[in-house]
C-alpha cells in the first residue's frame, strides 16, 4: 500500500530566552493510506506540534513533509489553506464548533469553502449528521448538545468533505469513559469503512490502543 | 452557508456589541442629517422671503443715491430703456426677471405722491407681494435656490404674465393703499395726472414701503406724461442669490458700465453668511464623526476580533485563507456602516422634524438624497476604522483555537 504521508527529519524549534528549544527533533516516519495512527507521549513531548506540522497548520523549521507526493514544508499560506480545505478533517479536544451556528450550519461551513451551493450543503450535511446519529439534533446549537454530541458534530464536519486524512487532537479529552469509547469506536468505524487515514494525539492508553500504528514521542524525538 | 450568512449570523449573535459599535457613527450621522435638513429648508425659506420682498438688484444711473433701496429711483437721472434689451440679450444666468421703471414725484390735488411707470409683465414677477393682494390671484415660487441644483422655479402659470399686461391698460393705473386713502379714491374711479386721465384698476394692499404712496401706470404712459421718451430711471432685477454670490453684479456692470448696480446687500449677505456657517458646522461635524466614528468602529472591531480569536482560528483551520478572513471582517464593517447610516439618517430626520420649528421656525421635510450620503459616509468610516483590525485578524494562526503548543 502507498504512503499517504511521509515525514523526513523534521524539526521544529523555538527561540526562547535561555536558548533554542526543540519541540520536534529529527522525526521521520511514513504512514500508509488507511492507517489509524495514535501519537502518544508525556506532556511537552511534541505531540501536538507534530500534529500541527503534519496538518499544515505550522511549518517545520527543517525537514520534509510529503503528502500524496506533494511537499508541504515550503508551501505558501494559501496552498496550505487549500490543502486543509481539500484533504483534511479536524477533530479537536475542545470540539471547535462555532457557537452561534446550529449543528447543520457548522457542518455546512467546509462545504461552502469547496463551492457547494446551499441546497447541496443541506443535503450533504444532513446525510453526514445522520451518519453520526444526530439527524434529530441538526438544528440545535452547540450549547444545546451534550459533550459527546458536540464531538460527533465535529466528526461530521471533519467527514463532510470526504477528506483523505483526519487529524484528531485528544478527541476524548473532554469526555467521560463511556462517551470516549463511543467516539473511539466511531472513529475506528470511519477508518475501516471509509478508508480514511486517522492520526490521533492522545494521552489515553485505551484510546491509543485503537491505532494500528503507534508513535511515541519524548522530548521531541521518536521513542519507538 | 456563505460568507454573507456567516457575517449575518455573527452580527445576530452579538446585538448589544453591534449597537454600541455603531452608536457613535449613528449619532454623528443623525446630527449631521438634522443640521443639513434644517439648513437646506431654512435656505429655501429665506429665498422665498427674499423673493417676497420684490426685486433684489437695482440698476440705477450713476448719479442716483442709494441711501434708501426702495426710494432710490425717485427723481433719479435717467438712462435709455434700451438697457433692458442689453441685459436680456446677454443671457446672464441668475436673472429671473426685469422691471424697467420711470419714477417722479408728482402733486395730485395737493397730495405729494410718487408716479411710477412700469412694464406690468415684469413688475408682476418682481413684486410677488402683490400676488397676495388678490390682484392677480396667484403666488410665485421662490426664484432663489440655496444651491446650484435648485434652479429658478419660475412661474407656475405662464399665463399670469399675459394676464398682468392685459389687466393694466395704457390708461389704467394701480394705486398704493396710502395714496388711495389720501386721494379718497377706490377701484374704478378716475384720477388725473398732469392732464392725463387714468382709471384705477386696483388699490394695492399695504406693504409698509414707499410703494404704498405710489401710483403705478404703464411705463410708456408715464414717459408720455413726464415727457421723458424712451428713458427709465431704474431697472429692478430679480436675481438668484447664488448667482449674486457668484458675481452676477460684476457681470451686470460689464454690460452696463455707466450705471450704478446695488442689491439688498444685507439680506443677501446675511443669507450667504448663514449658509456658509451651516455648511461649516456640517463640515466640522463630518470631520468629528470621521474620527470619533472611525475610532469607535475600530475599537469595537479590535475587541470583536480578539473575542473571536478562537472562532477565526477554526475557520482558518478548516481552510479559510487569510483573504477570506479579511473579507469577512470588512463585509461585517460595511454592514455595520449601512445599518449605522440608515438609522442615523432616520434619527436625523426625526431630530430635524422635532427641532426645526423651534430652531428655524419652519417645518422640516425629509431630504431623500441625504440617505444616500449618510450611507456612503457611514460605510466609508466603518471600513476605514476596520482596516487594521481586519488585517490583524487575517494574520491569526490557524491553530489559535487549539490548546497551547
Amino acid at each position: 500500500m502507498t504512503n499517504i504521508l511521509t515525514v523526513q527529519n523534521i524539526a521544529k524549534t523555538y527561540n526562547m530566552r535561555d536558548g533554542i528549544v526543540y519541540a520536534l527533533n529529527d522525526v521521520s516516519f511514513a504512514i500508509k493510506k488507511g492507517d489509524f495512527v495514535s501519537i502518544t507521549g508525556p506532556s511537552g513531548s511534541g505531540k501536538t506540534t507534530l500534529l500541527l506540522a503534519l496538518s499544515g497548520l505550522i511549518r517545520p523549521t527543517s525537514g520534509q513533509i510529503i503528502f500524496e507526493g506533494k511537499h508541504l514544508e515550503n508551501a505558501s499560506d494559501k496552498e496550505l489553506a487549500g490543502f486543509r480545505k481539500k484533504h483534511v478533517g479536524f477533530v479537536m479536544q475542545n470540539f471547535s464548533l462555532i457557537p452561534y451556528m446550529t449543528a447543520i450550519q457548522n457542518v455546512m461551513v467546509p462545504l461552502s469553502l469547496n463551492g457547494h451551493v446551499s441546497a447541496e450543503q443541506q443535503v450533504l450535511s444532513s446525510a453526514v449528521l445522520e451518519l453520526v446519529g444526530l439527524e434529530n439534533r441538526k438544528n440545535h446549537f452547540p450549547r444545546e448538545l451534550s459533550a459527546g454530541q458536540q464531538q460527533r458534530v465535529a466528526i461530521a464536519r471533519a467527514l463532510v468533505n470526504k477528506p483523505s486524512i483526519i487529524f484528531a487532537d485528544e478527541p476524548t479529552g473532554n469526555l467521560d469513559p463511556a462517551l470516549s469509547t463511543e467516539i473511539m469506536e466511531f472513529l475506528q468505524k470511519i477508518n475501516k469503512e471509509l478508508n480514511i487515514t486517522i492520526m490521533m494525539v492522545t494521552h489515553s492508553p485505551q484510546a491509543a490502543n485503537y491505532g494500528n500504528v503507534k508513535i511515541m514521542l519524548e522530548d521531541g524525538k521518536l521513542n519507538n | 452557508m456563505n460568507l454573507l450568512k456567516l457575517v449575518w449570523l455573527e452580527l445576530g449573535q452579538r446585538k448589544t456589541q453591534l449597537i454600541s459599535g455603531i452608536l457613535a457613527i449613528t449619532l454623528g450621522i443623525g446630527v449631521i442629517v438634522a443640521i443639513r435638513s434644517i439648513s437646506v429648508v431654512s435656505e429655501k425659506a429665506v429665498a422665498i422671503n427674499l423673493d417676497n420682498l420684490g426685486a433684489n438688484i437695482m440698476v440705477l444711473p450713476q448719479g442716483a443715491s442709494v441711501d434708501n433701496y426702495y426710494a432710490a429711483d425717485i427723481d433719479a437721472p435717467t438712462f435709455p430703456e434700451e438697457y433692458v434689451e442689453r441685459i436680456v440679450t446677454s443671457e446672464l444666468k441668475g436673472v429671473d426677471n426685469l422691471s424697467p421703471k420711470l419714477t417722479r414725484r408728482i402733486d395730485i390735488n395737493g397730495q405729494k405722491l410718487v408716479l411710477t411707470g412700469i412694464l406690468p409683465k415684469n413688475e408682476l414677477a418682481s413684486k410677488p407681494i402683490w400676488q397676495n393682494s388678490g390682484l392677480f390671484g396667484a403666488e410665485l415660487n421662490a426664484a432663489c435656490g440655496p444651491s446650484p441644483s435648485n434652479e429658478s422655479l419660475g412661474y407656475k402659470d405662464e399665463k399670469l404674465q399675459r394676464k398682468s399686461i392685459d389687466s393694466l391698460g395704457i390708461s389704467d393705473c394701480l394705486i398704493g393703499s396710502n395714496a388711495a386713502s389720501r386721494l379718497k379714491v377706490k377701484e374704478g374711479d378716475k384720477i388725473t395726472v398732469a392732464g392725463t386721465e387714468l382709471k384705477i384698476g386696483k388699490v394695492l394692499g399695504e406693504t409698509g414701503t414707499i410703494d404704498d404712496d405710489r401710483i403705478f401706470a404703464h411705463l410708456h404712459t408715464v414717459q408720455s406724461i413726464l415727457e421723458i421718451k424712451d428713458q427709465v430711471s431704474a431697472i429692478e432685477i430679480m436675481g438668484c442669490c447664488n448667482a449674486i454670490s457668484d458675481g452676477l453684479l460684476g457681470k451686470l456692470r460689464n454690460i452696463l458700465p455707466d450705471t450704478k448696480i446695488t442689491t439688498i446687500g444685507q439680506i443677501v449677505s446675511t443669507q450667504i453668511k448663514t449658509n456658509k456657517l451651516m455648511n461649516q458646522i456640517s463640515l466640522i461635524i463630518l470631520i468629528i464623526i470621521v474620527f470619533v466614528g472611525g475610532i469607535s468602529i475600530g475599537n469595537y472591531m479590535w475587541a470583536n476580533v480578539n473575542e473571536r480569536k478562537r472562532e477565526i482560528g477554526i475557520l482558518r483551520m478548516i481552510g479559510y485563507p487569510k483573504s477570506s478572513i479579511y473579507y469577512i471582517l470588512m463585509l461585517k464593517a460595511a454592514i455595520m456602516g449601512l445599518i449605522g447610516g440608515i438609522i442615523g439618517y432616520m434619527a436625523g430626520v426625526l431630530i430635524a422634524w422635532f427641532l426645526g420649528p423651534y430652531i428655524a421656525g419652519i417645518n422640516i421635510a425629509p431630504i431623500p438624497i441625504l440617505l444616500l450620503w449618510s450611507v456612503i459616509i457611514s460605510v466609508f468610516i466603518s471600513l476605514v476604522g476596520s482596516v487594521l483590525p481586519a488585517w490583524f485578524a487575517a494574520r491569526f494562526e490557524p491553530y489559535s483555537n487549539m490548546q497551547e503548543v
